[in-house]
């Protein structure tokens, strides 16, 4: 099978493989640069589980072929804490104890990043409505929208 | 030690959860992001017909295929008898297991596993599954529970025969035990009831719907060791299972459980980790082995789907004076339908004198079921708690007045066997009443249900072992895998017996060859019963640490003691030492004695049985038949909360899975007997827009036989939510919705026929 040279910016830095035409971008995160903090839940791109940004889009890295994304530029879950500083969703999910077995955690906290960088100030609908492609079955989404909600409160306050 | 509620340092405190830092940087390692050197891969061949004979499975094209290292059916698996062993809230049979985890002579449901491969990659493995060739005879097949018990049904198995039936019937049939519990006289509690309600109800199979599907690799070395990494409920579980089932010694293998993502009860079983160390110990190069979503909902155990006849009767003042229910639950291919603790619970929360339950286990041509959450209980629950609403009505009387006239109390004979101890029902149901929720105005085509719920919990086997390191920090180790934060409430329970600060215990969950074993998470019982080993492991380091005080102070053991992380002098040697630390102890150790270590096996006895009461308020689209949970207040007595935010973590997911149970959540098969929605598009489990924010309220009315007052919190939470939406749709409507899910088109057939 003919495979395809794909470069791109991985959490800031440059890689560079060869990648089977059919692998998907999870498929190149996870198998073949190691990175498998995005999550493989159903790979239809209903659970939300590989969230990632492509190019300041959210996408379920499922969904998007490894080849497509030649040339862009990934943010994954492993790109998110700042060298030993969590990001303040990070540490707001802990705090608050916003997961519970944690496999939809990557996934959430991507997300919600993305919904905090287009929304400073979100309602708890948008909150509800933006995060209804991340599936969770341990938590019943209720301490997620409430740590979502209060770091955006808490990074207000920081911004100011 | 200070354990009475007073001066706790640590339990009840929400501090950061140990193992929180590598779950949200995506460093955690779930059951599929494991990998060896030199590692294959392996897939199954699943069966397209919910019912056929096998006549013959060729795998020579297959093998022949270049890239392919192994195929296998169930020819590489031994023949096993059937016997029947209790473990924990499960009955199980070797035999019907094997012949789940692969099709032995028949095909029994749309998804049964027929063959395996092993292969370099998955292309090459998928291309081999399709060179397999299946002979198959296809059967007719039964996919509803009263149909399959049908004297014509067709019959899954020929040498299925009736327990529980005197005499044992002479023929076969889909009805693999009948189980009954009863107390008092029933004719002479309905004669005085004045007020009789009886209802029909159906509950369609639901999936746990973990989001991290199964996942094992598995090795197996040329003299016979073998090892398999997997995401599991329980790796001494898999161990035990996968011994049986491939006849190898249990010392033979070694189960690493990796961080789990969700299990719900359906991880409490094995299904590729036999194939794959199967595979394995056929080409000695480590196979992996990852359901896809279609696969998890097609071939892993979902509850069962069941019909309910409930009948109740109470007189005009409010005393429930009958209660009888006949319970049929699908088994799925081969029998195990929780139908024991679906009798058990019914009628639970209830004083009741007179009271009759008839529950059957039927197999039917669907996936086998697995444990989920309460495993059985929601059902029976759903049913009673429906028709006790409909009493109360029919009285004249408030939801919660009603329960309260007839709840369960301490000194009451539960129906099932126990009398109750020390329990909180009625403290939820106070608290319920005095909730603001259950006083707020509704509005138009809105309504208020209320129902309470039932888990008897469990116990069992638990080791834990807590290390004493030179710095004076711990290392705890325990057998059980964390799902939902016990790595945070172990540890809490061990600082705060050795007094000290909760981040100096360092949690650790250990493979088969590095601990005791330990009986699976599940039951509600980790918190409960491995905490009480790891309390006892810290009571044992203690108790060393006094003695070796003793010993640096040349002093009588008995006058050290334990204070606040340190030891001191008391009686008449009081103030005639400084204080030692642990970290001071810890340092000289190896001259006072050698390492401390503290280790505990147990098998924890006591488990407190757990109560909640649920208000759900709902409005209805009376034109499209939806239903919208506008808020929900969900209360529960967890005996004594160690992380309370876990715990209200537990009471959340639980309701919401409930809601899903209630509103959106079935399995659909079409005329084959084939699985229509095997995904999360159609399989709709609730997202984050689909509900409000669930008020999770904590009762502590402590276990007495735990040593902080724990009781198990995972399972009761679900109980109540199906009971809750069916009951507020009730009052919103004035309908009885009695067959779930109450999905809109269902709903809106019943307003456009009699609303």
């Amino acid at each position: 099978m003919v495979k395809t040279h794909v470069n791109m910016t991985v959490n800031g830095e440059a890689v560079e493989f060869l990648c089977e035409t059919k692998a998907t971008l999870l498929d190149v995160l996870r198998d073949e640069l190691d990175l498998t903090g995005s999550k493989e839940g159903c790979s239809s791109g209903d659970c939300g589980a590989c969230s990632v940004i492509l190019d300041d889009r959210l996408v379920c890295a499922c969904l998007v072929l490894g080849a497509e994304a030649d040339g862009g530029n990934v943010e994954t879950i492993e790109g998110m804490a700042d060298a030993d500083q969590l990001h303040p969703l990070q540490q707001k999910f802990l705090e608050e104890a916003a997961l519970q077995c944690g496999i939809c955690t990557p996934g959430f906290l991507v997300a919600a990043k993305a919904l905090l960088e287009r929304n400073s100030n979100p309602t708890e609908t948008e909150v509800r409505y933006w995060l209804a492609g991340n599936l969770c079955r341990c938590t019943g989404y209720d301490k997620i929208v409430r740590a979502v909600m209060d770091t955006a409160e808490e990074m207000k306050g920081v911004s100011k | 030690m200070t354990t009475n509620g007073n001066g706790l340092r640590w339990v009840g405190k929400r501090p950061v959860r140990p193992d929180g830092v590598d779950k949200v940087t995506g460093r955690a390692q779930f059951g599929a992001d494991f990998t060896l050197p030199g590692m294959i891969v392996g897939k199954v061949l699943r069966s397209p017909h919910a019912h056929a004979n096998i006549r013959s499975i060729k795998t020579e094209k297959a093998q022949a295929l270049p890239g392919v290292k192994a195929v296998i059916t169930a020819a590489d698996f031994p023949e096993l008898p059937s016997e029947i062993e209790q473990a924990g809230e499960v009955v199980l049979n070797f035999r019907d297991m094997s012949r789940n985890v692969m099709a032995r002579q028949k095909a029994l449901y749309d998804g049964h596993a027929v063959a395996a491969v092993a292969a370099t990659s998955i292309e090459i493995a998928e291309r081999a599954l399709d060179l397999i060739e299946v002979d198959y005879e296809v059967l007719p097949h039964v996919i509803d529970v009263v149909e399959a018990m049908e004297a014509d049904a067709p019959l899954l198995h020929d040498d299925l025969y009736t327990m529980g039936v005197e005499p044992t019937p002479d023929k076969p049939s889909n009805v693999a035990k009948r189980v009954e519990f009863s107390i008092g006289d029933l004719n002479a509690g309905f004669e005085m009831a004045e007020v009789v309600v009886e209802r029909e109800f159906t509950t369609k199979p639901v999936h746990q719907g973990y989001i991290e599907p199964h996942a094992a690799v598995a090795s197996a070395s040329e003299d016979g060791l073998c090892h398999i990494w997997c995401t599991t409920q329980g790796q001494f579980m898999v161990r035990y299972y996968v011994s049986r089932l491939l006849g190898l010694e249990v010392s033979k293998l070694r189960v690493t459980p990796s961080e789990i993502g969700g299990g719900f009860g359906g991880k409490t079983v094995v299904y590729l980790e036999p194939v794959a160390l199967a595979l394995s110990m056929k080409c000695h190069r480590p196979v992996k082995m990852v359901m896809s979503r279609e696969e998890v909902f097609r071939a892993s155990g979902p509850t069962s789907g069941a019909h309910v006849w409930v009948k109740m009767g109470a007189t005009k003042d409010g005393r429930i004076t009958a209660g009888e229910a006949v319970l049929k639950y699908q088994a799925g291919a081969v029998p195990g339908a929780p139908i024991g603790p679906g009798c058990m619970c019914a009628f639970a929360p209830y004083d009741l004198d007179n009271v009759k339950v008839v529950g059957f286990d039927v197999v039917t041509n669907r996936p086998k079921v697995a444990a989920y959450r309460a495993p059985g209980a929601p059902i029976s629950e759903f049913g009673v708690e429906s028709v006790v609403d409909e009493l109360a009505k029919k009285l004249g009387m408030d939801a919660i007045a009603f329960r309260e006239k007839n709840a369960a109390r301490e000194g009451t004979h539960a129906a099932y066997g126990p009398t109750f101890g020390e329990i909180g029902y009625t403290e939820t149901l106070r608290v319920a009443k005095e909730h603001p929720h259950y006083q707020a105005p509704l509005g138009p085509n809105q309504g208020r249900g209320v129902a309470s719920g039932f888990w008897f919990n469990i116990g069992g086997a638990s080791t834990a072992a807590l290390n004493v390191n030179e710095d004076g920090t711990t290392t705890l180790i325990s057998g059980c895998p964390d799902i939902g934060g016990s790595r945070a409430s172990l540890s809490m329970m061990a600082a705060e017996v050795l007094g000290i600060d909760v981040e100096q215990v360092r949690p650790t969950i250990a493979d088969t060859g590095s601990i005791g074993y330990s009986f699976l998470t599940g039951g509600s019982r980790v918190t409960f019963a491995t905490g009480m080993a790891v309390i006892e492991a810290a009571n044992d380091v203690v108790r060393q640490l006094r003695e070796r005080a003793a010993k640096i102070w040349e002093i009588d053991v008995e006058a050290v003691v334990w204070e606040n992380g340190e030891a001191k002098p008391s009686g008449s040697n009081a103030g005639d030492f400084e204080p030692l630390s642990l970290s001071s102890i810890a340092a000289t150790a190896g001259k006072t004695g050698g390492p401390i270590t503290g280790h505990v096996s147990l098998n924890a006895q006591g488990a407190g049985p757990a109560f909640g009461t649920h208000i759900c308020d709902v409005e209805v689209d009376r034109e499209t038949g939806r239903v919208t949970v506008l808020r929900y207040t969900a209360i529960q007595d967890a005996g004594k909360a160690i992380h309370p935010s876990y715990v209200e973590g537990q009471i959340q997911g639980g309701a919401v899975q409930g809601i899903g149970w209630a509103l959106n959540e079935e399995y659909i098969y079409d005329e084959d007997g084939r699985l229509e929605n095997p995904g999360f598009l159609d399989y709709r489990i609730p997202v984050a827009s689909d509900v409000p924010m669930i008020d999770a309220v904590i009762v502590e009315v402590p276990n007495p036989k735990h040593p902080y007052g724990v009781r198990g919190v995972g399972e009761v939470p679900i109980c109540p939510p199906m009971s809750a939406v069916a009951n507020a749709v009730a009052n919103a409507t004035g309908l009885r919705m009695a067959d779930l899910p109450i999905s809109p088109p269902k709903l809106l057939a019943a307003i456009t026929n009699g609303g």
